[in-house]
């Protein structure tokens, strides 16, 4: 009983850990610019795919992780230059159709130059499960656990600790004063990608060698991280990595409990849900409209 | 040009666009490619109603789409019902669905809303995925000819002029709607909701109204091309089905009727024309809908209304 | 008789108190100002008697029914209308059809005909817009008959949501500072149509700083000062009250 309910929280946890990385990526450009990046997902598989070739043409894994975080800032910063930059000030509706263009050009690309095979890297630090109370835990689940946790606590620092990261969140909470004092708006906007694509490829990194990736493996890893983001309240980094947590621990539990072809749909049920009580999220702001 | 001669032209241009097509037609593909045109065009039209003139999003739709099809498909199969009252139940039902839903969603704006409707397309997807008993699952269902009162729709050709002739009814009966006090109210609610509030516009109860109107469009075809088709399957809830049918209303020019005609129209052909390079057709396409978005982020149809109205010295 | 009565009423955001235990009445027929200085809670005040906002305590009276916690849509159609400090246009439409959208409670709105365009839709819809060019003309926008509202400057904006409220055909319209940001020729033209709506029998309650158009033109001033009643009466009793000249008039001269 205690150690099935414990293998669901491991799985729950480990993919919930990567979905609070990808809701904090949709949260960072948020903040920056009030963007939603439907090529948030992208960025994760590019992390995956790219370390994975890598490491399967024979790069060393030491070399080969920092050569796929590079190669997705690259993108990251591509895309805000080229796509968002000159589409700054449209409709919402006109930047989701960039944004999924973008994600749809960049799976296009990635089926190009990598290919539609599944790829995986092997486990950091062996596959040797370890039993806690009846329940395993693999090794490479713990990488996950650490490096978000790690990863969480230098944005924290990041954000409230260095000058620039005090300039991003000055800019989010208004852009114009933040110019008037000399803050670079555009280069918080192109640091805000950077970021969230680094964030998006070390979540696909280190959780590769346990999912496997593919060239789609974006689409939903990109609409979960959408999830978590919203279920905090937009903007909200705390309430991203909530809402990645509950929607990682309840798909597991459901599909665990009820059906595994329904786990996916649990994270949007749950969703939902809550959007009909809380239209802010679990931590939105409340703003009155003003008139 | 006045709001009235601007519509009847426009139909009358369309009509005359439908009948001729099929004398460039060299074989019954091009009907097929034509069908499926207007089958989204009429969706992307009823689509419109609701993103591009009153402002809301959704990226659920193909949701609607599916449940219409699959609800012809199962009751014109499992239950035996004629197909016109197979698809006028499902209309029903998918309209019913909507309104309910559509209550606590619409209190929804931006992108928590865009967040709810993609969540009920996906559960929608998934629902028809699972539950293989009465769908089929994954593998699809087939289904028979579509007829009314004994007379059967079969061959792409018979199909292009039913959906010709519905085509040119359902841009009649958007512009229609468009311009008249509904239409303005819908357009208000884009414009201003609590301005429109203050003169008596009940604004939540109008953006359910488009938001079933839409669903119900987008169920009927659905219905219609599950007949044409014989067959299908859950990827026509698919997410990309859902952005496929938003792409086609944005690029083509939100508020726009025959934008939204137009898009559809294109984003159909597109694939067609792209097929020759196949390994690239992604890239192209993704590349088209961020060049068009942010060169012409009004959409096709007005930006070049717009330049053409600035060539001709007009204000 | 009292066309709207505000009994005790109070609004808090978060632990301040934008209105605070506010009475008052206005007379049928009166123009009724509201005045005092920024932050004093006027908007906060329209919005509450609207529906925009739902009050803490207290209550709203209009026609002597109790209005307050219901939506402002409901209110239009008791008869109440307004126009906003910060502009509500739709830009997203022509002019005249901003204005149409005002007469929405006076049209057949049924979903049905409206789609097929039957011809009783059509000619309300003829007759409507007619009306509508009437109240332009009225408010002084005889030229943007044809204009796009997003092509408008902003003097014309403002007569535009005067004209649009006027189509709601109200019997008591709300104006929140019509004068703002106009020159001191827009504010007599602004001027002079409040005075030819008030004639037309309308009674109208308005939000305003320019003080010479107060003084000019209310029947009855009311002043608040941190959501609170300072002083009331007719222009010259609230002119002469000197905690009005010190929180308000003083503050600005």
């Amino acid at each position: 009983m205690f150690a099935a309910f414990l293998q669901y929280l491991f799985s729950g946890l480990t993919s919930g850990a990567i979905y609070a990385l990808a809701g904090l990526g949709f949260a960072i450009i948020y903040n920056s610019s009030h963007v939603i990046n439907f090529a948030q997902g992208e960025f994760i598989m590019i992390g995956g795919m790219a370390s994975a070739t890598l490491v399967g043409s024979g790069v060393p894994m030491p070399l080969a992780i920092p050569l796929a975080m590079l190669i997705s800032m690259a993108a990251g910063i591509a895309l805000e230059k080229f796509a968002i930059e000159p589409a700054r000030n449209s409709d919402v509706v006109t930047i989701i159709i960039i944004t999924i263009g973008a994600s749809i050009f960049m799976r296009g690309a990635a089926q190009l130059i990598w290919d539609k095979e599944f790829h995986s890297l092997p486990a950091f630090s062996g596959e040797s499960p370890i039993a806690i109370f009846g329940a395993t835990l693999m090794p490479q689940s713990l990488w996950v656990f650490g490096v978000s946790g790690v990863v969480i606590v230098a944005l924290w620092w990041f954000f409230n600790r260095t000058m620039f990261g005090k300039a991003m969140l000055a800019t989010s909470h208004n852009s114009l004063a933040a110019r008037l004092v000399g803050i670079g708006v555009k280069r918080v906007l192109m640091a805000s990608f950077a970021l969230s694509a680094l964030l998006g490829a070390v979540g696909g990194i280190v959780v590769t060698p346990i999912t496997f990736t593919n060239y789609e493996a974006g689409i939903m890893l990109g609409l979960k991280g959408f999830s978590a983001a919203v279920l905090g309240g937009l903007g909200n980094g705390g309430g991203a990595i909530v809402g990645g947590l509950i929607v990682g621990i309840a798909e597991a539990l459901a599909s665990g409990y009820l059906s595994s072809a329904y786990k996916d749909a649990i994270a949007f049920v749950i969703i939902l849900f809550v959007l009909f009580f809380m239209p802010n999220g679990l931590f939105g702001k409340r703003g009155t409209d003003r008139v | 040009m006045n709001i009235k001669t601007a519509r009847t032209g426009g139909l009358a241009l369309l009509a005359i666009i439908i009948a001729m097509a099929p004398i460039g037609f060299t074989n019954t593909y091009f009907y097929d490619v034509g069908v499926n045109a207007m089958f989204n065009a009429i969706v992307c039209v009823g689509l419109n109603l609701l993103i591009g003139y009153a402002g809301q999003i959704s990226l659920g739709h193909a949701g609607f789409f599916a449940l219409g099809a699959y609800g012809s498909a199962i009751l014109t199969s499992t239950y035996g019902l004629p197909p016109l009252a197979a698809m006028l139940l499902s209309a029903a039902v998918v309209g019913l669905l909507a309104f309910v839903v559509g209550r606590p969603i619409l209190k929804l704006k931006g992108h928590y809303l865009a967040m709810a409707t993609l969540g009920i397309g996906i559960i929608i997807n998934i629902v028809l995925k699972t539950e293989s008993k009465i769908t089929g699952g994954p593998d699809g269902m087939s289904l028979g000819n579509f007829s009314v009162l004994g007379f059967s729709i079969v061959g792409d050709r018979m199909w292009y002029w039913t959906a010709g002739v519905l085509l040119v009814l359902t841009v009649w009966l958007a512009l229609n709607l468009i311009d008249s006090p509904v239409g303005r109210a819908l357009r208000a609610v884009h414009g201003s909701e609590v301005g429109a509030e203050v003169v008596g516009v009940d604004t939540s109860s109008y953006k359910v109204l488009v938001f079933v109107v839409s669903a119900v469009f987008a169920s009927i075809v659905g219905s219609l091309f599950a007949h044409k088709n014989g067959f299908i399957t859950p990827d026509i809830a698919g997410f990309f089905h859902s952005v496929e049918l938003v792409t086609m209303v944005v690029l083509g020019g939100m508020a726009s009727t025959f934008g939204a005609l137009i898009g559809a129209v294109i984003l159909t052909l597109l694939p067609q024309v792209l097929a020759a390079v196949e390994q690239y057709e992604a890239m192209i396409l993704g590349a088209i809908m961020m060049g068009t978005m942010i060169f012409m982020p009004k959409g096709l149809l007005p930006s070049i209304v717009a330049s053409v109205k600035r060539l001709g010295g007009g204000r | 008789m009292s066309l709207l009565k505000v009994e005790s009423l109070s609004k808090e955001f978060g632990g301040v108190h934008a209105i605070e235990d506010l009475t008052f009445s206005v007379e049928a027929g009166h123009i009724h100002s509201i005045i005092g200085p920024n932050g004093a809670g006027k908007t906060t005040l329209f919005n509450l008697i609207t529906g925009v906002y739902t009050p803490s305590s207290g209550r709203v009276l209009f026609q002597d029914r109790l209005v307050s916690g219901m939506k402002p849509y409901e209110l239009a159609a008791l008869g109440m209308s307004r126009t906003f400090q910060n502009l509500q246009i739709f830009f997203n439409m022509k002019a005249i059809e901003n204005v149409m959208v005002g007469s929405h409670l006076h049209l057949d709105r049924r979903f049905l005909p409206s789609l097929l365009r039957l011809p009783k839709v059509t000619r309300l819809d003829r007759e409507c817009r007619a009306s509508c060019a009437g109240l332009m003309e009225f408010v002084g926008l005889a030229k943007y008959l044809d204009a796009d509202a997003a092509s408008m400057p902003y003097g014309a904006l403002k007569r535009l949501e005067i004209a649009r409220a006027l189509a709601a055909k109200p019997r008591l319209l709300l104006l929140d500072e019509p004068a703002a940001g106009l020159n001191a020729t827009e504010s007599r033209e602004i001027d002079e149509v409040i005075k030819r709506v008030a004639a037309t029998g309308v009674t109208v309650v308005l939000v305003e700083h320019d003080m010479k158009m107060v003084m000019g033109i209310s029947d009855h001033i009311t002043a608040l000062d941190y959501g609170r009643k300072l002083a009331e009466g007719t222009p010259a009793q609230v002119r002469a009250n000197p905690e009005v000249v010190s929180a308000y008039l003083g503050a600005h001269a």
